[in-house]
This record gives structure tokens, sequence and C-alpha cells, in this order.
């Protein structure tokens, strides 16, 4: 057993070090770290374009349409790479929901028209899938599309739409036929945000934030050009989806760099004089993570060198999303404590430095968004019963 | 990076699981814990025969030139059929530190007796007083004509009644918890002034009070160099933490899968009590924790073909304390949703709820673990 890195792979974590080194740079991160939401726009996509100028903006995607052609260890790499350089991951929709659909499933002339711009992040794309009576129970959802000659016609209610404010297209499950099992008569359907009929509802969530909305269809015309393969079989495509999303969910990276954070900061934090990281209670609860994400750390190895030998990932794979969920909310759980009261504080009129511990009003919003981990992307629960189902057979 | 066992530990990895499967069922189990020495002598030749016990042994004594990943492979699968017969104590933990040693002579004479069957061993390094704690060593060696005089008392020696040496851990020098002055004797069982009284062990295994009246020991019989004996300790404890903690890892996997099975087969309420999402989400607890221990174990395996003796031990603290918290899980859960039959002393589920019991205590429980992660990772 071992984790070494062939020399070229060295040599390529290298290249990706440096030009995140050299091209991640303040101006992004300025933007990125901003409050106010189109700053949030407009640095990802402009961090964005630098990635398609690069040529790295889809390692997912086949290289025929754009992907990179790397292997799964140098995807592997890169992503680690990304996580410990604290920079965020693509906006999600596009790149790495909608496209795989399209290219799999859609026409040519769908293809063209559609993944040079997402390659580009000329379009914004949102997820049009949950709706009220349709969260884990998604294949339960109502919005309709009647068919009518050229167009469907589309009404009903999508919700969680994150940053469908900003978005130019939306990608829907809607209901086609009704009569038969419910997975079935669902058609995918792809939606230009600014069609006649449309309203998007903001949500602001415990974190006093709005990344999240409400999308409301009246009578919203669709070209028929706009459905992905065959009506009525939208759901088999978006199962296919969820397995190409299934894998690096754990966050590894991500977490590591939280976790090495939070230990610098638990050494000027003080309580009584004294460093919180000192505190005998404080570091038991330190550790209880740390391990556990040493462990995970090897979990999504263990995975990956299973792909990387060109098999399927075993039945570890299951627990990615379900223990790196529960690191991040451990994370945030903690950074919370050590901003302890002042964490509460809302920064409406008060500057972070003036409150004396300047990553309080962070530790407060991640720990309140964080808790949308262990719901979005199939819930915990719903990942459990996916385990005891497929891994243990019960 | 590969995670795969090699061709040859796979192939005594599958020796080890056919010997559980074909010849140790737990009633024969029963019967040899029921034996009087608690031991098969006869299974014991023939793990001799089939190699077992030249695992971790250079070639040049005899033995296989195996690594940590040969043994974490044999104690996975000796765990997965609660196997009492003592390979750890006499493999792994003495046979490790005489591996380690620099005494040659000693080496050329033991070890081809070890790795032939013909010799049992173990390490006698608690005190009434010491816990977990290595160096607190109340034992003494005193230097008299012709060498040294131990005298000390030494508990719950793993093995003790069957073991033919010990490793006896005694204090030339210094207070009684000083790192320095401590020197690794091998004492013979049979040694004039050595007192053994042996008794049963809740899992199944036998452990010894040894008492040292006077013994004499010489020059020759020193593992270490003198007065640095935790060193050679500290150097084969990893192994010793990684071996024990395979063990774990091979009874954690068979308790969930047959937990799993038996909620399959028990009905309750009309229906197979499997059906049921709480019990579901449960075992899927249970089989992620365990796969976090895998993984846990992998990592330390991996780091102990490195270099990086700093960022081992780190990890070996941590795998311990992993399985000191994931057994209890483990082993609670498969007692609970078993229901009333896993209470009773029949069924196999408590008894290797037991062993994992013993092994979270042995060499340090979860908390002295993670408390040691703790000074080597927060400590300014």
């Amino acid at each position: 057993m071992d984790i070494k890195f062939s020399a070229e792979d060295l040599a390529f974590r290298d290249e990706v070090r440096d030009f995140f080194a050299r091209e991640y740079d303040s101006a992004i991160v300025a933007k990125l770290g901003s409050s106010a939401g189109t700053d949030y726009k407009e640095g990802i996509v402009a961090w964005q374009k630098k990635l398609y100028a690069k040529g790295w903006i889809a390692p997912g995607w086949p290289k025929e349409y754009g992907g990179t052609g790397w292997s799964t260890t140098q995807k592997f790499i890169y992503e680690t790479e990304r996580g410990l350089a604290g920079i965020p991951d693509v906006v999600p929709f596009g790149l790495k929901m909608v496209a795989p659909v399209i290219y799999t499933f859609g026409s040519e002339e769908q293809k063209a028209r559609f993944l040079p711009r997402i390659l580009e992040s000329e379009d914004w794309w949102c997820q049009g899938y949950s709706e009220p009576g349709a969260g884990s129970d998604l294949a339960a959802l109502n919005t309709s599309a009647d068919y009518a000659g050229d167009n469907y016609i589309v009404n009903g209610r999508k919700i969680w739409t994150t940053f469908a404010q900003y978005a130019d297209w939306i990608f829907c499950l809607v209901r086609t036929s009704k009569g038969m099992r419910k997975q079935e008569g669902i058609s995918f359907l792809l939606i230009d945000m600014k069609t006649p009929g449309i309203t998007v509802k903001p949500i602001v969530t415990i974190d006093g934030k709005h990344s999240l909305n409400e999308v409301l269809f009246e009578d919203v015309k669709v070209p028929t050009e706009n459905l992905i393969g065959e009506q009525d079989k939208g759901w088999t495509y978006a199962k296919a989806l969820l397995a190409h999303e299934r894998t690096g969910m754990a966050e590894v990276a991500d977490s590591t760099r939280m976790l090495d954070s939070l230990k610098l900061r638990a050494r000027v934090e003080v309580n009584g004089g004294k460093a919180m990281i000192e505190d005998p209670i404080f570091q038991m609860r330190l550790s209880d993570i740390e391990m556990e994400l040493m462990a995970l750390e090897y979990t999504e190895l263990r995975v990956f060198a299973s792909m990387a030998a060109g098999g399927m990932p075993g039945p570890e794979s299951s627990l990615l999303k379900i223990k790196g969920t529960e690191i991040s909310q451990a994370i945030h759980e903690l950074q919370l404590q050590l901003a302890s009261y002042y964490g509460g504080a809302l920064p409406d009129n008060l500057d972070a430095d003036e409150l004396g511990h300047n990553f309080a009003f962070e530790a407060r919003g991640k720990y309140m968004y964080g808790r949308a981990a262990t719901i979005y992307g199939g819930s915990n629960e719903v990942q459990r019963n996916v385990i005891a189902k497929a891994v243990l057979g019960l | 990076m590969n995670f795969d066992f090699t061709e040859e530990q796979i192939m005594i990895k599958d020796s080890v699981s056919r010997f559980v499967r074909d010849e140790y069922d737990f009633d024969t189990r029963r019967k040899i814990v029921e034996s009087e020495e608690g031991i098969s002598r006869e299974y014991w030749s023939m793990f001799a025969e089939l190699g077992w016990l030249s695992v971790p042994f250079a070639e040049e004594y005899g033995g296989f030139g195996g690594t940590v990943e040969d043994i974490a492979a044999v104690m996975e699968e000796l765990g997965k059929g609660i196997v009492v017969e003592p390979y750890a104590s006499t493999v792994v933990v003495f046979g490790g530190l005489l591996s380690a040693s620099d005494n040659s002579a000693l080496k050329a004479e033991l070890i081809p007796s070890v790795i032939d069957g013909s010799c049992m061993g173990s390490l006698a390094s608690t005190e009434a007083q010491s816990r977990y704690e290595m160096t607190d060593v109340a034992t003494t060696a005193t230097a008299c004509d012709g060498g040294f005089k131990i005298n000390g008392t030494k508990t719950v020696v793993a093995n003790g009644g069957t073991a033919d040496k010990f490793i006896v851990t005694a204090r030339h020098s210094g207070g009684q918890f000083d790192r320095a002055g401590i020197n690794l004797f091998l004492v013979d069982a049979s040694a004039p002034g050595v007192e053994v009284k042996s008794y049963k062990m809740m899992d199944g295994q036998r452990a010894a009070t040894v008492t040292f009246n006077d013994v004499l020991v010489n020059e020759s019989q020193l593992l270490n160099t003198a007065g640095e004996g935790m060193d050679l300790i500290d150097q084969v404890m990893p192994q010793i933490l990684m071996g024990l903690s395979a063990e774990a890892l091979g009874i954690m996997s068979t308790l969930n899968s047959t937990t799993v099975e038996y909620t399959k087969v028990r009905q309750q309420f009309d229906t197979p009590i499997s059906s049921f999402q709480v019990l579901q989400h449960r075992m899927v607890d249970n089989f992620m924790a365990c796969e976090q221990t895998k993984s846990m174990l992998y990592r330390a395996l991996c780091q102990a073909g490195e270099d990086d003796s700093a960022a081992l031990l780190k990890t070996v603290h941590a795998l311990k304390a992993t399985v000191a918290r994931y057994g209890k899980l483990i082993g609670e859960e498969a007692i609970q949703i078993h229901g009333g039959i896993g209470m009773t002393d029949e069924l196999n589920i408590g008894h290797y709820v037991k062993r994992l019991m013993m092994i979270n205590v042995s060499f340090g429980d979860g908390d002295f673990h993670q408390k040691k992660f703790n000074q080597l990772s927060y400590s300014a």
C-alpha cells in the first residue's frame, strides 16, 4: 500500500499550484469575499473565464466537448489543490449538472447551442428540481408541461433554486404525463429565464443572505426543441446525472483547509488569558473532527484509487457525502464556538475589525448556511436509505 | 497509489481465512477456551507449519521478512474468528521487540524457536499501578555479581500462563516515572524466582500475574542499550497498535455483517426487522464506522512504509482512538440490534464484543491515545 504519485503527476500538481497562485488574484478574492450579491457573481465569472482561457474549466467533460482529457489522477490532484488553496468550486449548475445531461442525452443542435456558452460562462444556469411538495421525494413533482404543438405550456412552482436571481437558463424536471408510476411521465426541459410568465422570488436564509429563490411558472411557453431526449424519460436522465455527481462530494481538501485555519484561530482566541487551543476540552473537540477527517481523506483516496485503476468505486464511496458534510458542519460548529458571544453580532453597521474578532461574521454565516449541506444533494437521511439498500442489501 | 494487498499477502490472508472458516468455528473455539491451557497447541503447531509465525521476522533468522502490512493481513483474519492462540502477544509484541533489538546473539537463539512454534513469549510490563503508562515501572533491576537481580510484580500479562519466555521491563535507575533507566530483559518462565499465576480474561484469552523474586539475569539477556528500553518499546509500539487495530477491524466487520444478516431473518410485526428504517440507518452508521476505521488503518500502513515517523505516530494514536470509539459503537449496536439473543453467552456476538473491549484497553484506551494525539498536534 502506498499513496505515491508518479513524477508526471507531481509535475502536474506543481503546474496547478503555480497557476492557482498566479491567477487567483486579490481582485477576485475581494469580489468573492464581498457580501454584496452581484460582486460574487462578477468574481466567480471572472475566475471561471480565467479557467476557460487556460482550458481547465471542465475537467469532468469528455475531451471532444471541451474537457481537459485528464486522467483520474490528474482530476483528483486538481480538485485537491483547489480545495487546499481555498478556491471555490465552479458554479455547478451549468458545468457539472446540465452539461453532462446535454452532451449525453441532448441533440447535436442542443449541444452546439448550449455547451460552448456554458464553457465560456456566458450563460448562468440554475436547477429547477425541488418543489414545495417534492423535496427528498423528488419524483412527486407537480409542475406541469402540457404539449401544445410547437410548445410546452409550463405551470407550477420550483423552490430552493440557488442563484436563480442571476440565471439566464433553468433546467427543469416537469410532469408531461400522469396516471402511471410517478417516476414515469417526467420530462427534462431547458427554459429561458426571460420567457414571459416566469417570476423569481427571493428566499432569505437563516444566515441573513439571499442565494435561494422560488421560481414561479405561469403559462410559460417553452419551445419543444428545448426538450432533452424523449418526452416522459426525464427521470432516467436526471438519475444518470446524480450518479455522475456522486463522487467528489467529500470535499476533504476544503475541510482540511478550514480546519487548519480553525487551529490557527484557536491559538489567537483566548479565555482567561489562555489560548483556546490549550484548553483540554477544546482539544478533544478538535481532535474528534481531525481524526475523522484523517480517516475520510483515506476513504476518498481508496475510492479514487479504485477508479484510477479503471474499476468502479466500491461501497465506501457511498459514505463520502454523509461523512464529508458531517465533518464540514462540525468544523463550522467549532468555529462558531470559538466566535462565542461575538459571533452573534450582525454586520449591518458594524465593521468586523471593530468587533475584535474579524472572523466572527463569517463563522456565524458559515454555520447557519452550512446546515444546508446535510439537506441538499439528497438529504443525509436519503443517503442512508440508499446505502441501506444498495450496499447492505436491506 | 494503491490500496491492494500484494499477491503474497492475499495468499496468507486466504490461508488464515480458510482456517477460521473450516477449522475454527465457534464451538471449537469454546472448547479451546474451556480447556486446561486455554489455547490449542495443535493449532499453534499448524500456524508454525503454515508459516504464519514467521511473518514479521527477518529472513536471516528463517523468517518471511514481512512488514507490518503482512502482520495486519494476518491479524484482521484472526480477528474474524476471535482466535485465542497467542499470535498478538507472541509474534507481534514479543517477536516485535525481539526483532527490533540489537542483541544479535539472543535473536539468533530465540527467533527460530518462535518461528517453529516451540517458544511462546509475552511482554511483562503492566504493573498494578501503571495502567497505560509504559514508563511507570516500579519493578527493579539491581546490579549484582554477574548481572542484575529483578524484583517486582507484573499483572495481567497476556498469555502469561503459557509463555516460555518473558520480556520484562525493569528499572535500573531513575524514579518510578522516569523514561530513562528502564531495561528490557529476557527471562525464562522457569527461571528460579519467577512465579506465574494464570487466570481467565473476559475475552476468552488468559493472562497472568508474574512475580519476580531476586531473579538473576545477565547482560546477555538485555534487549536494549542499557537504560534505554523505552526507545525500543516506542520503536515497536506503532506496529503493535496497527496489529491490534487490524484484529479489531476484522471483529468489527464480522459484527456488522452478522448483524445485517440477522435482521434479514428475524421477523417481528410480521416483517423482517431489516425493513425498519430506524435500524437501517443505524446499520449504515455502523458500516460507515467500519469503513472509516479501515481507512485510518490503511493511512497508518501507508505511512509505515514512508520515512515520516512523526506523521506515523500521530496516525497510530488516531487509529487506536478510532478503534476505541467505533469498536464500542459497533459492539453495542450489535448487541442491541440482536435484542435478547444478543445477551446470551451461547451466541458468538457477545464474545466478539468482549474481545473488542479488551483490544480497546490493550496498550492504551481511546482517551489515552487521543490525549497523546492532542499533545502532538496542538501543543505549541
